[in-house]
């Protein structure tokens, strides 16, 4: 087992978004305000962790021509307790998010850590993998969330600080450019943070 | 539910709410299927038909069996199993039936299964109350749109791969992206759109 190599990979080289380009769905249709960011990557990381846990220990009885339905009801199992979770105790972040907890379940990272590691690899290995392949991701969330916040809205950590959650004030009302909270600047923003991601594994590549 | 109503739901789905372009339902085979026309036009079909069976199917499921059982916590596990079989149940009819379009759409049919545009219309369904016409209209016209999104999309990717001159770190994927995004952006046009 390889602590250092899973958690590289996990965060950059195989980023999740960035680089194996799963999960694009939610990543630019949340991340309008920080609070959904984190609250997104949070679940993300609680419900791939259990999965890639419990698909582990199952690894040798699931028999492989239903393995796809065995790994959706896990993963559906999992997205139900969290769904209710944020129902009960974080109300607000289930409004913001809405459908898109539930929604959780078809992620593509989840099933694809499923069928390329957690039916491959021991338990722990899967824990861990779950646990660095959602920070990965969740990293992703904050930086566009950022992004979008700060050029779109002209705020900073909207949903958790400033005053009414609304975020403090960075830019003046007027100067930001509203489109980028909008859907257009989701596809625009994940665009160019993958093509910035192309290049600085180019430039590594080069060396 | 009134024809009017009906009317304002299907011009949602397709024009001022599309599936991609403003909700992101549907994003993965909406990238990944659209390298070419024809199997994009495939893709649309498909999905525009697994989401119609859903939608009736997640409707009646809902209606009959869960809310009377008081069983509404365990809608998400009940769709998707219902949208699973679904596609398996399409995918053996169309290697019956059409076995051309089921070479073409390969390794994609099975994948409809995890399309999020799916589970997504029929969760909306839930979630906004529809009835079952309602249910159907929107499920079909959803799938419609996403169809018009793919196939538009796929016509600007063929163009882009014969002249594109784009920097490398864009080529490939932050490209499609960006037009994905040009997209998007005419698509907001239709937001001022009122019907009625």
């Amino acid at each position: 087992m390889n602590v250092k190599k899973q958690f590289r990979e996990g965060l950059l080289t195989n980023n999740p978004v960035l680089v194996q380009l799963l999960g694009m769905c939610s990543t630019m249709a949340i991340t309008t305000t920080l609070f959904n960011g984190i609250g997104m990557g949070v679940s993300v990381i609680v419900i791939l962790t259990c999965s890639n846990i419990v698909i582990s220990l199952l690894r040798k009885i699931i028999p492989s021509t239903i393995r796809i339905a065995c790994y959706i009801v896990v993963v559906a199992g999992f997205v139900t307790i969290v769904d209710l979770l944020t129902q009960a105790f974080l109300p607000s972040l289930s409004e913001s998010l809405g459908v898109f907890i539930p929604l959780i379940v078809v992620n593509c990272i989840i099933l694809a850590r499923a069928e390329a590691f957690a039916s491959r690899n021991g338990v722990a290995a899967s824990a861990l993998d779950g646990i660095f392949q959602g920070t990965g991701y969740t990293l992703v969330l904050i930086v566009m969330c950022v992004i979008r916040e700060f050029l779109g809205s002209g705020t900073f950590g909207g949903g958790l600080l400033g005053p009414d959650g609304a975020g403090i004030r960075i830019l003046p009302e007027g100067v930001p450019a509203t489109f980028l909270v909008l859907p257009v600047g989701g596809f625009l923003t994940l665009g160019c943070l993958i093509a910035l991601m192309q290049y600085l594994l180019r430039r590594r590549e080069d060396k | 539910m009134t024809l009017t109503g009906l009317v304002s739901i299907a011009l949602g789905a397709i024009l001022i709410e599309n599936f991609i372009f403003s909700q992101f339902l549907g994003i993965c085979p909406f990238l990944g299927v659209s390298r070419k026309t024809e199997t994009a036009l495939g893709m649309g079909l498909a999905v525009t038909f697994v989401m119609a069976l859903a939608s009736v199917f997640c409707w009646l499921v809902n209606t009959l069996l869960l809310v009377p059982l008081g069983l509404t916590y365990m809608q998400t596990v009940a769709y998707i199993l219902v949208i699973a079989a679904l596609v398996q149940f399409v995918e053996m009819f169309l290697k019956k039936t059409l076995p051309g379009l089921y070479q073409a759409l390969g390794i994609y049919l099975p994948l409809i299964t995890t399309n999020c545009a799916v589970l997504g219309v029929v969760l909306l369904n839930t979630q906004k109350n529809y009835d079952f016409l309602s249910s159907l209209v929107y499920g079909v016209t959803g799938g419609i749109g996403f169809l018009v999104a793919i196939v538009l999309f796929a016509s600007v990717r063929e163009r882009l791969d014969l002249t594109a001159d784009c920097p490398k770190s864009f080529e490939g994927f932050p490209i499609a992206l960006i037009s994905a995004g040009l997209l998007a952006l005419a698509f907001m046009g239709f937001s001022g759109l009122k019907v009625f």
